[in-house]
């Protein structure tokens, strides 16, 4: 590559980024610099500690914990001698309402209306994400600490149902044709959906016209779809029909209707933040549509179109009702998608906790645990993967990336010492070969910066 | 990466094949690239794929209403009055379990929609840094819990623990007729048995399901409200909430309505949470709290298996009338978002 000095007028998002990655943070001025490169120096600027321009003031967290304290005591109160209210529930609500009306006192004491306005709008404003996230936590430690009773039994992870009666204890069967069965439907599924879902995703993006507007139309019809809706289409269309019997087969086609458009729309998205200039640079160079496509939209799209994907999965993972009526209940492994029922982890929670049995609901609490955390590392592997947007580099690539310009900085300074010193300068040295740029993002991002 | 260099058009040829007119000395160029072959085979594959997907669509449309059309035909306009559901006797219709899908969806949006307004506005105006892309994590976490685990939760936990409230409702808002709880003649009930699986416990565990989805859509609008406008704001001496009221939520106004019909299509098609929840009943329910209630999608749920044909036709009707109401649902809310002023530049 060589290294001409091209200033970037373009206002987009990676020159910006750019900007931030360049540790000298010079900007070249076109027209200063006809001959040269001049980098402002840092050297000798003091930079002071930074100042907390948001921290709360000692009284107003002192209003926070007495009001708080207020409110908890007047919720004692009432409930424990005055009223005949009971109930954890009311106890909260009673305990907040009393809250937010001493610390709305409390403010006023000391500012006037709109102060108070805005810190109990901000107390509110808190309280409703704490009561989201709470329940949030909630959900999951309830689910996986009701499933601790069945998770310890290694048997509940390789035995089937087959054997195993609803008075058996759980000592005895396990949900293992549950976990095969969800790893074979939401394979089938993916292997229809990933190719489709980002296909139809590229078409949209990159071929387009009237039909791609139809397409996208389409699809977002279908996200309205109801997933007790696909199921019975399935099941109408498919089952009585064709197959006349419920299969794995069945309920992947169901998951597949389901997670088609989830995909679709999520790399769609993904697809549409990659920026213009990139496929724009492409096409300068002379390559063909399908060329940019392979080499610069879908690697530089490929951390988003993978969290697309996997939280694709997950939704598809966690769905019960289309399974429901597609995949039938079995209590056997079937490892044959087109023959026999073949139950899923959803389903089979669905199923055991039907019974009034203690140990099916403990069953059905340990199947729910082992769905939730499957739910769960498949997030987490998609935040890993793709927590970015297309063109945002990982902290290794910034370092990377920051080392390139650095050694960059160095090059140009001696080179234009050494032009000032001795006539013009000679070829590019070796050190302008980008360092190990391995990802096609951060070899383009390299060409915008230098 | 390679350069491939494209084949140039033959001059005086235009790319229709016609010769052009040879009288000029400097023949028109066309400048209309002729595609490589593999743009062709890509152009044509991604076509194709963009028809599968579209096929497959409007076949699950196609299909359910050419066989909910059998029962339409039989049933007519009384599909939508009437509450009993035997379509053995040929009398059947879903204005008891609409009835109660529109119930359980409202008592949801009532739950969802303060909840997700304030996370929101907590997440783009609040929090800052770490905190922020935490929170954004979480909503994009629970969005991903499935429902059969709310259902769990919902039937386990909430159950016992929401009749308390429900009964004090039921004892001091019993005057509002929504939240009375009566038997046959009229007396108040006030036994535990009388208020569970009702309406009430599943709107607000549908509620709780909802609110990332409106939350996501919600300060995807507020985050674009203009920094010059805040800016204003605060320098006109507004306070954070001032200027959220003035800055923010009118900006933010098409979003708000829009996640939350996003948020109320959702509810309305929820299945599996409601179905372990509810005790189904075909008659219309005005008492919220009160046990017994139903939704189409339980209704399908519940009879799909013991249906026969003509049966199955019938569900395939009272689905198509459910699709028919998220799709409406969805589209007005997509449209609002993007007509929007915060709706303008994102998509």
């Amino acid at each position: 590559m060589t290294l001409t000095m091209t200033p970037t007028v373009d206002a987009g998002g990676p020159a910006t980024d750019i900007r931030r990655a360049d540790p000298t943070g010079g900007e070249p001025d076109p027209r200063a610099s006809a001959q040269t490169t001049r980098i402002h120096s840092v050297e000798g600027v003091e930079v002071g500690p930074r100042r907390r321009v948001r921290s709360a003031r000692l009284d107003d967290r002192f209003n926070v914990l007495g009001a708080a304290a207020a409110g908890i005591a007047v919720a004692v109160l009432l409930f424990g001698w005055f009223t005949p209210l009971s109930g954890g529930v009311g106890w909260v609500l009673v305990a907040f309402v009393a809250f937010l009306g001493f610390y709305a006192l409390l403010v006023s004491l000391s500012s006037d209306w709109q102060e108070v306005k805005d810190r109990v709008m901000a107390v509110m404003l808190t309280s409703a994400g704490v009561i989201l996230f709470g329940s949030l936590v909630f959900v999951v430690a309830f689910t996986i600490t009701r499933g601790q009773e069945a998770l310890p039994h290694l048997n509940f992870f390789t035995q089937s149902m087959e054997l195993a009666g609803p008075l058996d204890g759980l000592d005895l069967g396990g949900i293992a044709h549950a976990i095969l069965g969800t790893l074979m439907q939401i394979t089938m599924a993916l292997i229809v959906t990933v190719p489709l879902g980002i296909v139809t995703a590229l078409f949209l993006n990159e071929v387009g016209g009237p039909f791609a507007r139809f397409v996208r139309t389409i699809s977002d019809a279908m996200t309205a779809l109801p997933s007790i809706v696909a199921g019975l289409f399935v099941y109408s269309a498919i089952i009585v029909l064709i197959t006349h019997q419920r299969s794995g087969f069945a309920a992947s086609m169901a998951i597949t209707v389901m997670m088609l458009p989830i995909v679709i729309r999520a790399s769609d998205i993904v697809l549409r933040l990659v920026p213009g200039n990139l496929r724009e640079a492409a096409y300068a160079l002379g390559s063909t549509r399908w060329r940019t496509v392979w080499h610069v939209v879908l690697p530089t799209a490929r951390p988003g179109l993978a969290t697309a994907v996997i939280l694709g999965t997950a939704r598809g993972i966690g769905e019960t009702s289309p399974v429901l009526l597609t995949s039938g209940v079995t209590a056997v492994v079937n490892l044959n998608p087109f023959e026999g029922p073949m139950i899923s982890l959803p389903l089979q929670v669905f199923d055991f906790v039907k019974s009034p049995e203690p140990t099916m609901i403990a069953r059905g609490f340990g199947a729910a645990a082992v769905l939730l955390l499957l739910v769960l590392a498949l997030f987490y592997i998609a935040r890993v993967i793709g927590g970015r947007g297309p063109g945002e580099l990982s902290r290794r690539q910034q370092l990377r990336v920051i080392a390139a310009s650095a050694r960059d900085h160095q090059r140009i300074t001696v080179r234009s010492a050494r032009g000032r010193a001795a006539g013009p300068p000679e070829s590019s040295s070796p050190l302008a070969s980008p360092p190990a740029a391995s990802s096609p993002s951060a070899s383009a991002q390299k060409e915008t910066s230098s | 990466m390679s350069i491939t260099t494209l084949p140039s058009p033959r001059p005086g040829i235009s790319p229709d094949g016609v010769e052009a007119p040879a009288d000029q000395d400097a023949p028109r160029r066309s400048l209309d690239s002729r595609p490589s072959g593999s743009d062709t085979v890509f152009r044509s594959v991604a076509f194709g794929s963009g028809a599968i997907t579209v096929a497959i669509m409007l076949a699950v449309g196609v299909f359910l209403s050419i066989r909910a059309s059998d029962a339409l035909g039989v049933a007519g306009l009384s599909f939508l009055t009437e509450q009993e559901w035997s379509p053995e006797s040929k009398t059947f219709g879903i204005a008891s379990v609409l009835f109660g899908t529109i119930t359980i969806a409202l008592i949801a949006m009532c739950v969802a929609v303060p909840l997700a307004l304030g996370t929101a506005l907590l997440i783009s105006e609040v929090a800052v840094g770490r905190m922020r892309a935490t929170l954004v994590t979480l909503v994009d976490l629970m969005a991903a819990v499935p429902s059969v685990v709310f259902g769990l939760w919902g039937v386990f936990f909430l159950q016992a623990n929401v009749i308390p409230v429900a009964t004090w409702i039921s004892t001091y808002f019993g005057w509002i007729p929504f939240f009375r709880v009566t038997d046959a003649t009229g007396n108040a009930l006030t036994e535990a048995s009388a208020f569970t699986s009702s309406a009430f416990i599943a709107g607000i565990v549908v509620g709780l399901m909802v609110v990332p989805t409106q939350t996501s859509v919600m300060r995807e609008a507020f985050s674009q409200a203009p920094v010059g406008e805040r800016e204003a704001a605060f320098a006109l001496g507004s306070t954070r909430w001032g200027m959220i009221r003035a800055v923010v939520l009118p900006f933010g106004r098409g979003g708000i309505i829009g996640g939350t019909m996003l948020g109320l299509g959702r509810a309305l098609g929820e299945t599996i949470a409601v179905y372990m929840i509810i005790s189904p009943i075909f008659t219309i329910n005005w008492e919220v709290l009160k046990t017994g209630t139903n939704s189409v999608s339980a209704l399908i749920a519940l009879r799909y298996g013991e249906s026969s044909a003509f049966g199955l036709s019938a569900l395939m009707a009272a689905g198509l009338v459910l699709f028919l109401i998220t799709l409406v649902i969805n589209f007005s809310a997509s449209s609002i978002v993007a007509r929007s002023r915060s709706g303008a530049e994102s998509s």
